[in-house]
């Protein structure tokens, strides 16, 4: 018998972390992985990182990264307008450090567990992609997490030092240098992430290089960078104006004040989102082609580009007549005002983010994944003996006719469930898709979608390609067929659990092993 | 034999870890004890806050001290959240198949920690803001917190359910949503040992906190002095201390025995001695005199702070033996893939599908094989599909061939009662004719 050998790292001898050469191997060259798969069979699993990524955005452009230099620069403000013998002036002051606390409130709930839900939610839906991810980008992330630390203690200190620095003029004016840096180091949080977003759809790169230098480089970063920072200084201003309406009585001066302040803010930033947007417009579409063949060319991103196009026109409009009145006729604003040009505002956002994500199709990690999480070079294999033997969640191996719907379940679980719904109910649901083409109500034809199928790609090409075989082709179309039968829907593995592949469990490959070490001795001892 | 066939054996990611495994392990064990001390603050905080405050219906100084505890949850909190982001990225680098998995097992609780959480907080928000104004109202702003303490104590659960699912390949076949998962061994006195440290480091926390020097106590409380503080600091930290030593002996007795060693015991044991210290000194802290109330403190946070290593040491040390043999199957299985996956990609078995050309419809026969890849599934010859009959198309481009392409190409919407159909730039020159000549021949 051949000891297996085994190095201690000294660092770990305590932890009794032992290496050996083939957990080495496992760590080198790993390949291809499968999860189980958590579903959703009517919200639809993409919907669920949206809501929780869009707000995670709303909040954090709204009232972090654009609100505290607001914040800072009104702070400033009550100290400059104070009469000669006071800090600042208090009562305003006082009506600041309000507005401050409902953003505190909001970013340290709301905003902090979507950020953390972010997280939690791409692990359960796309778990390939961000364990990718992950491995590449775990030192920027790490980075980004010491950012991170930082601003939350700067803005705890922050807020709650405010009351107390009132005491004298140089405490305050400490106090709201402080609240400059704290501005800084929100904006560098932002910074950090939207490099690797940007990274991320940088598909050529990904294969080669995988360091965030290329997030920085990536032609979309500085666009993207330019567009955010001033649009979330100017949602920043609505939201704050927003504010103010709730906070303080008609007609009051502070009130009037604070909305002229408001207009003023919004005033001087929009110039800046607007080049920023137009920027972005212009070069994303051309930075995206020149990398890859993918939605960018279909009718579907036109149309969001077009909507997009819209929002930015309408919520620089809303926003300018806004201003300007707030600054002319400030006593005159109530929340109905402000509350359109908000809402504009936050749409536009949000359209701007399903833009970007859009981009990504057919990918989900530009010519690596796609947005099935199945790894483009595997797909030869897939192609050759279908995928259903490789996953490692699936009762069926062998299609036959009667377990033909069976295993076209578990073929749409593992290649169209990540953006399709089963339940003909459902967000996006593969009936729907399939109706809106042939008809709606009218029964199915199955020739014509396993016509449709193997080629949906090149017509649709936000679409991946189909990486099954012939038979898993019947079976998928079945299955499909079935449920616009049946209304039936696919339940994720929180409430079935999991059958494990039986060409794939643990004695089989426990026996494959074995024979391999074998037959590697052999060969040691023949040499 | 009949077990393993439930066992999974999945395949796992094509990329190499970030940075050497022992290091992801020291960042992970490390990052995580300092999340979860602020997570003992958060959750113990909140459990002495709603304990005090009940308490301070019959004597004020109680309620004060709810007060000023409470101050410091909404605080702690906020650390406690940002300080998780690095222990979930390690763990998520260093597991990604075990921890992944386990959180899809148990999806539907693992995404309402999200929501949950954030109620809780808000909830502690509003019980900290409302102290003055619901005065008349004790029972709701009692009420507030408690709501809040719940979803404090049931959040462990669902975290420890998680990291101890991911340990038990085996089990995954056998679990079905999070309760079930629950209830696998070991989860709940883990979860009680865990609930006696969040006592206990809020107890410690409480005699450091009226410790320092510069803490108006005298103003705050009409009648405490630091002295009782420190007493009941020292009080709360010896009841969870005392928890966590029995509840830690049944999480000892009661751990599979898969992940066991002599090494784990030797460290876990070693994590216990620790704890026995920090009681043993508290206790003598607790009965000494008012002048030498502190001579022991910083022995006790020692204490703790070298337990929480030891005791994380040992959960890793756990983590790794009861993994072990399964990361070698799962190495194996996906060298074994790749090396398929290789094959099949040198030697691969057919191109693109074909064209299938019909070679008796001569000069058309090649267009035709281009229609029926890219367009036969929404056009048929003389009937409306998804899109308009051949026939159609022939007759309005009948003289219009490059018309045709162009629409091909790029195709606007002009029909409102269809879809819009997709555009084919990928189409070659010498396609695009082919098809558009195919296309033409077709006639009524």
């Amino acid at each position: 018998m051949k000891q297996e050998r085994k190095t201690k790292f000294p660092a770990l001898f305590f932890l009794g972390v032992e290496v050996s050469p083939l957990r080495y191997l496992y760590f080198k060259n790993l390949k291809v992985m499968d999860f189980p798969m958590f579903h959703l069979d009517w919200l639809n699993d993409r919907v669920l990182i949206a809501i929780i990524a869009i707000l995670h955005v709303f909040i954090n452009h709204s009232l972090a990264v654009g609100f505290i230099p607001y914040i800072v620069w009104l702070e400033q403000k009550g100290v400059k307008n104070a009469s000669k013998d006071q800090v600042t002036d208090l009562e305003w002051d006082n009506f600041i450090y309000q507005k401050m606390k409902v953003a505190f409130i909001i970013t340290t709930t709301i905003g902090a567990m979507s950020g953390v839900g972010i997280w939690f939610s791409a692990a359960l839906i796309s778990p390939a992609s961000i364990g990718s991810l992950i491995r590449v980008f775990y030192l920027a992330w790490f980075i980004e997490w010491i950012v991170f630390v930082t601003e939350v203690i700067l803005i705890l200190i922050y807020f709650l030092t405010w009351k107390n620095s009132n005491v004298s003029l140089k405490s305050k004016l400490k106090h709201i240098k402080f609240g400059w840096y704290l501005s800084i180091f929100s904006w560098i949080t932002m910074a950090i992430i939207v490099a690797i977003l940007g990274f991320m759809m940088d598909p050529g790169n990904w294969n080669n290089q995988h360091s965030l230098i290329n997030g920085v480089t990536n032609p979309i970063y500085l666009p993207q960078l330019l567009f955010r920072t001033p649009t979330a200084m100017l949602v920043a201003g609505v939201v704050g104006m927003l504010l103010t309406t709730l906070f303080t009585s008609k007609d009051s001066e502070m009130r009037n004040k604070a909305i002229k302040y408001a207009g003023q803010w919004i005033l001087g930033w929009l110039p800046l989102s607007i080049l920023g947007a137009i920027y972005y417009w212009n070069v994303m579409p051309e930075a995206m082609k020149a990398n890859m063949a993918t939605a960018v060319g279909s009718i579907e991103f036109a149309q969001y580009y077009d909507l997009l196009k819209y929002f930015i026109v309408g919520a620089a409009f809303l926003s300018v007549i806004l201003a300007l009145f707030a600054w002319i006729k400030p006593q005159q604003i109530r929340f109905a005002h402000v509350v359109i040009p908000c809402l504009f505002v936050f749409g536009f956002l949000g359209i701007f983010e399903r833009v970007r994500e859009f981009i990504r199709k057919p990918y989900v990690i530009g010519n690596y994944m796609y947005s099935n999480l199945l790894r483009k070079e595997d797909y030869p294999l897939y192609k050759k003996d279908g995928i259903l033997p490789y996953m490692t969640y699936t009762s069926v191996t062998e299609i036959t006719e009667e377990n033909k719907i069976l295993a076209g379940r578990d073929i749409f679980m593992n290649t169209c469930s990540r953006c399709h719904t089963a339940n003909p109910n459902g967000v996006n649901s593969i009936v729907y898709v399939f109706e809106r083409m042939y008809g709606f109500g009218k029964p199915l034809d199955e020739n014509s979608m396993k016509a449709y199928i193997p080629n949906m790609h090149n017509g649709r090409t936000y679409m991946p390609p189909f990486p099954g075989n012939k038979k898993e082709l019947d079976a998928l179309v079945a299955y499909i067929k079935n449920i616009q039968q049946t209304g039936e829907s696919l339940e994720g593995v929180q409430t079935t659990g999991i059958k494990v592949n039986p060409k794939n469990n643990a004695s089989l490959i426990a026996e494959k092993m074995e024979k391999a070490k074998k037959e590697q001795e052999k060969q040691l001892t023949q040499k | 034999m009949l077990l393993q066939v439930n066992i999974p054996i999945p395949k796992d990611i094509p990329l190499p870890l970030p940075l050497p495994e022992w290091l992801l392990v020291i960042l992970l064990v490390i990052s995580f004890l300092l999340h979860i001390i602020f997570i003992n603050l958060m959750v113990g905080g909140s459990l002495v806050t709603l304990w005090a405050q009940i308490k301070g219906l019959k004597n004020k100084d109680y309620d004060t001290f709810a007060h000023e505890v409470a101050k410091t949850i909404t605080v702690n909190k906020s650390i406690a959240v940002v300080l998780g982001v690095a222990p979930l990225l390690s763990i998520n680098t260093l597991y990604t198949i075990y921890f992944y998995s386990a959180n899809a097992l148990t999806g539907f609780a693992w995404i309402m920690i999200i929501p949950l959480v954030t109620i809780a907080f808000l909830l502690t928000y509003l019980h900290k803001y409302t102290w003055d104004s619901l005065e008349k109202n004790k029972q709701l702003h009692i009420g507030i917190i408690a709501s809040a303490v719940a979803i404090f104590l049931f959040i462990p659960l669902i975290f420890l359910t998680n990291v101890n699912l991911m340990m038990f390949p085996e089990k995954w076949a056998e679990v079905q949503g999070f309760l079930s998962a629950l209830m696998l061994p070991n989860v709940l006195p883990r979860y009680f040992e865990f609930i006696g440290a969040c006592i206990a480091v809020t107890g410690i926390f409480i005699v450091w906190y009226n410790s320092r020097k510069n803490y108006p106590v005298e103003q705050i409380y009409s009648s405490f002095t630091r002295y009782e503080l420190k007493k009941i600091g020292y009080s709360i930290g010896i009841l969870g201390l005392s928890l966590q030593i029995l509840f830690g002996l049944i999480v000892l007795f009661t751990l599979p025995s898969k992940g066991i060693s002599y090494s784990v015991i030797a460290v876990m044991g070693g994590a216990g001695s620790f704890l026995a210290l920090a009681l043993w000194f508290s206790y003598q802290s607790l009965i000494s005199e008012a002048d030498k109330i502190d001579t022991h403190l910083k022995k006790i946070i020692f204490s703790v702070l070298a337990f929480m290593v030891f005791y994380g040491g040992s959960r890793q040390m756990y983590r790794h033996n009861s993994l072990y043999k399964h990361q070698e199957l799962v190495a194996f299985h996906t060298a074994e893939f790749q090396k398929l996956s290789k094959e099949a990609r040198e030697n691969p078995t057919e191109e693109k599908p074909e064209l299938q050309v019909d070679e008796s419809l001569g000069e058309y026969a090649k267009g035709a094989a281009i229609f029926n890849q890219y367009c036969a599934a929404c056009h048929k010859p003389k009937e409306k599909l998804v899109g308009p009959p051949v026939t159609e198309m022939s007759s309005i481009y009948a003289n219009n061939v490059d018309g045709l392409k162009n629409w091909i190409k790029a195709p606007g919407k002009k029909r409102p009662d269809y879809p819009q159909m997709p555009g084919f730039p990928q189409l070659s020159e010498e396609e695009l004719n082919e098809l558009s000549k195919y296309i033409l021949s077709v006639k009524n």
